[in-house]
């Protein structure tokens, strides 16, 4: 249970000259224990800002922290990151419990007792651990992801659209999976996503993000209920809701 | 799995190519070992009283220039030639493979400078490389070893740089590198194994070419040298007396163009097998099972602009035919808004191609009728100019619909020009009417535009305008936001709502996500595994559909309303997979409702009451089974949402 701090984070992509910069002087705190969303549209740099926090981009600025002490100080991450796609996130080459036995830490004791324990958290008989990737479906296959995820003994999760790639009937059984663990293991975790009323239903606190900026936070209720800024007004408003009129 | 793969090797072996290639490469293989033991004094025995005999029955290709039995000398050459051609090969593979992987295991930065290495190395012909290394190792076996080998590397290079960049882009090497996996054993464990079966195949490939090339650099005298022979000398030894014994000088040719064949249809004979994947996996029981059929829509006063019945899609499969749609009936009339919505693999996007007759051979589309304005699409006739002009589709993916190398004005133009014979002029001008009437602002100068200059959205809204260049009767929108964002949806269905009602258009709106579908139709029609299971208004989507899969389907998908205290309802199992499907309801086996009688059969799709059908044996039980998770908010009184209260003003 840490709380993960992002200071003045800036990651630009290509030179300092022509490049553009994706992730603009941000400013976030993730909460020891807490689920933040972040929302924001395609190209706001919200995934970008997720891959700076595991070490997959480069930071021009700023630093990251866990409880106070920055993360390139440390000799292991306690981060671990859930991908969007499930089909390109685990290694179709290699059984699904050697893929969630390879991130586990050095002296693991039981590797295959703790994959099945991991397995079974996440809902997954612990005897599929033989299983390929291509005989699982989507929603499986994003939850041997999540305990891949959970199997480096994590304190802090981020999750980067991991419900957009999957069908609606799978994706209630991995964000109920999510939300679960979350509150067993008090959980850190970035959750985000496009979509407002799944940020709505897993988050704590809510960070809209806008052009490598984050122009909105607070708690989840007072920023869908009374939003400040314009632009997550504007986002609000176009949440599909059947039934209502499209307007002009 | 393994079993799966087994089939598919044996499978491999078993055909002619495979056969050719398994027998070939055993002989070379055979001969390169035992040839030697067998032969090799037969072969050295220098015999001055037979120099150059031709074929009889104790040399049955002649002598050579020392009365040496030339059969016997093209066997035992075999071991040389194979040999070096291999070590040859293995030389490339291995430096081709420490090359290829820079960029995996010493970073980006080295990698692209090995990259540019290997960029330069590509060009240089390996002809050129092995005088090259001639220079520096000497004419010899040792030079055009290393002259092949290297000459191979670059191309076997490029071919393992290219995969493993495509395996590194992968997320799953990016969560080994969050957990800490160290470069090398990435490369050991996820990359080489995604990348072996195409490496093996091109090294199989590249063997044979180096038995050739060997067997040229020998026959050119940079290669072996004599005492040793290999298939390119003897080639050389016998050209000299090619017009008088010409079967001296053919057979080494014929073992060269043999094992080199070997090798060549053993790669293709892998490649095949290893191609296969895709396919078929495993042999099925073929179905032909109809669900029953199901209850036309009763025909209203004025002729429906589209009306099918009973539409079945098939695909050809290895197992036997699939019928991913089977058995849909739906009709739209004018100005009527309809909804398909479903899972990916339901059927709802190959029904709408199916209905624009863009499903392509080998897949069939039966039905018993379908008709669009009168004109029945199942006779064989152009119906290329009723489409273009009437029907218009819009697709998810505005980059792939749009030709990326021309202006979009044009591209709109097309439309009218192919169909109506427009002249240019009056074609432009139409085209750019109908930009700015999907409020692209100012439309004159983004028609000269190219598609990449547009966003997303503009893209979608220029599709848009395309499809009303010529007045549509009808729109299929195939999940056309579903690449968008929320904001730029809006717009989208807002523009095509606006066209629906300002030209009593059709829509037939087909879409993954329940809230779309019920914020833009009057109608929806819920799909499950190639059929519709229920067809209900809107407004009876949320609270009073009858089918459990559609109760349990809107329940599922979390809305601004939901519960946040509840866990979200789930719909346990998978769909059925098209190519098995079970004999009663294909739902029964995710159902809670489920008995006996629906695992034995089938519901047809019943009306039971106006507007209404359901394809369900408990339909009257699901309301009460299958709760929704929505916090009831009466229909006119949607103040009761927490989220437009204090927006008032800002929604419409």
């Amino acid at each position: 249970m840490r709380e993960l701090t992002f200071e003045d984070v800036t990651v630009r992509f290509g030179s300092r000259r022509s490049g553009t910069v994706a992730v603009d002087g941000v400013d976030l705190v993730v909460p020891a224990g807490r689920i933040v969303g972040l929302v924001g549209e395609s190209g706001s740099g919200k995934s970008t800002l997720a891959r700076a926090a595991v070490g997959l981009a480069p930071l021009a600025a700023g630093r990251i922290l866990l409880d106070g002490q920055p993360i390139t100080g440390l000799r292991t991450r306690p981060l671990q990151m859930i991908f969007q796609d499930p089909y390109s996130a685990l290694d179709p080459r290699m059984s699904i419990g050697a893929s969630i036995a390879e991130a586990m830490p050095r002296g693991t004791g039981d590797k295959r007792a703790e994959v099945g324990r991991l397995l079974e958290l996440v809902g997954l008989a612990a005897d599929r651990a033989g299983a390929r990737p291509d005989e699982l479906s989507g929603g499986q296959r994003q939850r041997v992801a999540l305990a891949r995820a959970l199997s480096g003994k994590p304190e802090v999760i981020v999750a980067d659209e991991i419900t957009s790639a999957l069908d609606v009937s799978i994706q209630g059984a991995v964000l109920n999976a999510v939300r679960d663990l979350q509150r067993r293991m008090r959980l850190t975790m970035l959750f985000i996503s496009h979509n407002l009323a799944v940020v709505r239903y897993v988050s704590d606190i809510v960070a809209v993000m806008r052009q490598g900026r984050i122009v909105e936070y607070g708690p989840v209720d007072e920023v869908l209920l009374d939003p400040q800024h314009e632009y997550t007004r504007e986002l609000l408003a176009a949440v599909p809701r059947p039934g209502v009129p499209l307007g002009t | 799995m393994k079993a799966t793969a087994a089939r598919r090797w044996t499978g491999a072996l078993r055909s002619p190519l495979g056969i050719t290639a398994a027998v070939l490469l055993a002989a070379v293989v055979l001969l390169a070992v035992v040839a030697p033991l067998i032969w090799s004094g037969r072969a050295d025995a220098v015999q001055s009283a037979e120099i150059l005999q031709g074929p009889s029955s104790a040399h049955p290709v002649g002598t050579d220039l020392l009365g040496r039995d030339i059969l016997a000398r093209v066997l035992v050459a075999t071991r040389l030639s194979v040999g070096l051609a291999l070590l040859a090969t293995a030389i490339g593979v291995t430096a081709g493979l420490l090359l290829g992987t820079a960029n995996v295991l010493l970073g980006r930065w080295i990698g692209r400078w090995v990259g540019t290495l290997i960029n330069i190395a590509v060009a240089f012909p390996s002809l050129l490389l092995a005088l090259f290394f001639a220079v520096i190792f000497g004419v010899g076996a040792k030079g055009a070893v290393l002259a092949i080998g290297f000459a191979t590397a670059p191309g076997f290079a490029r071919l393992t740089q290219t995969m493993a960049a495509t395996v590194s882009g992968r997320d799953f090497i990016a969560a080994a590198r969050v957990a800490g996996i160290g470069r090398m054993r990435i490369l050991v464990r996820h990359v080489l194994p995604n990348i072996a079966e195409p490496l093996i195949v091109s090294a199989t490939m590249a063997a044979g070419s180096a038995l050739l090339a060997f067997a040229s650099l020998s026959f050119l005298g940079l290669g072996v040298q004599a005492p040793s022979y290999d298939w390119g000398r003897l080639l050389g030894e016998g050209l000299a007396q090619i017009y008088v014994h010409p079967a001296g000088a053919l057979a080494a040719g014929v073992a060269v163009v043999l094992a080199a064949m070997a090798f060549n249809l053993s790669g293709e004979a892998v490649a095949r097998a290893i191609g296969l994947r895709s396919a078929q996996t495993g042999r099925r029981t073929e179905h032909t099972y109809e669900p029953p059929p199901a209850d036309p829509e009763p025909d209203g006063p004025d002729q429906p602009l589209l009306a099918v019945e009973n539409l079945h899609v098939t695909f050809p499969a290895a197992g036997g035919p699939v019928t991913p749609v089977r058995g849909v009936s739906l009709s739209v009339r004018r100005g009527e808004a309809i909804g398909i919505v479903g899972e990916s693999g339901s059927g709802k996007s190959l029904t709408a191609l199916a209905i624009a007759q863009l499903i392509e051979h080998p897949g069939r589309v039966r039905a018993e009728r379908l008709e669009f304005l009168g004109t029945d699409l199942r006779e064989k006739a152009d119906h290329r100019r009723l489409l273009g002009t009437s029907l218009s589709m819009v697709f998810q993916d505005p980059m792939t619909s749009l030709n990326p190398t021309q202006r979009v004005g044009r591209q709109l133009a097309e439309v009218v020009r192919e169909h109506q014979g427009a002249d240019r002029r009056t074609a432009w001008r139409r085209a750019v009417d109908r930009l700015a009437a999907v409020r692209i602002p100012s439309a004159e100068r983004r028609a000269k535009q190219l598609p990449h200059e547009f966003s997303g959205g503009m893209r979608q809204r220029a599709m848009i305008g395309m499809g009303v260049m010529a007045n549509p009767q009808l729109i299929i929108a195939d999940e056309p936001t579903t690449a968008l964002d929320v904001t730029v949806q809006r717009q989208v269905l807002q523009l095509i709502a606006n066209i629906r009602a300002a030209e009593r258009v059709g829509l037939l709106f087909i879409s993954h996500d329940v809230t779309v579908v019920g914020q833009v139709c009057e109608r929806v029609l819920v799909m499950y595994a190639g059929r519709i299971v229920e067809d209900l208004p809107t407004d009876a989507l949320l609270h009073d559909a009858r089918h459990p899969y559609t109760r349990a389907l809107v329940a599922a998908v979390p809305d601004m309303t939901t519960d946040r205290n509840a866990p979200l309802a789930v719909i346990p199992g998978r769909p059925p997979d098209p190519h098995d499907l079970p004999a009663g309801c294909p739902y029964a086996p995710r159902c809670l409702l489920a008995t006996d009688r629906c695992r034995r059969e089938d519901p047809a799709l019943t009306t039971y009451a106006i507007g209404r059908r359901v394809a369900c044996w408990h339909a009257d039980q699901a309301p009460a089974a299958i709760p929704d998770n929505r916090t009831t908010v009466p229909d006119d009184d949607k103040t009761d949402d927490p989220i437009a209260a204090p927006l008032g003003g800002e929604r419409p």
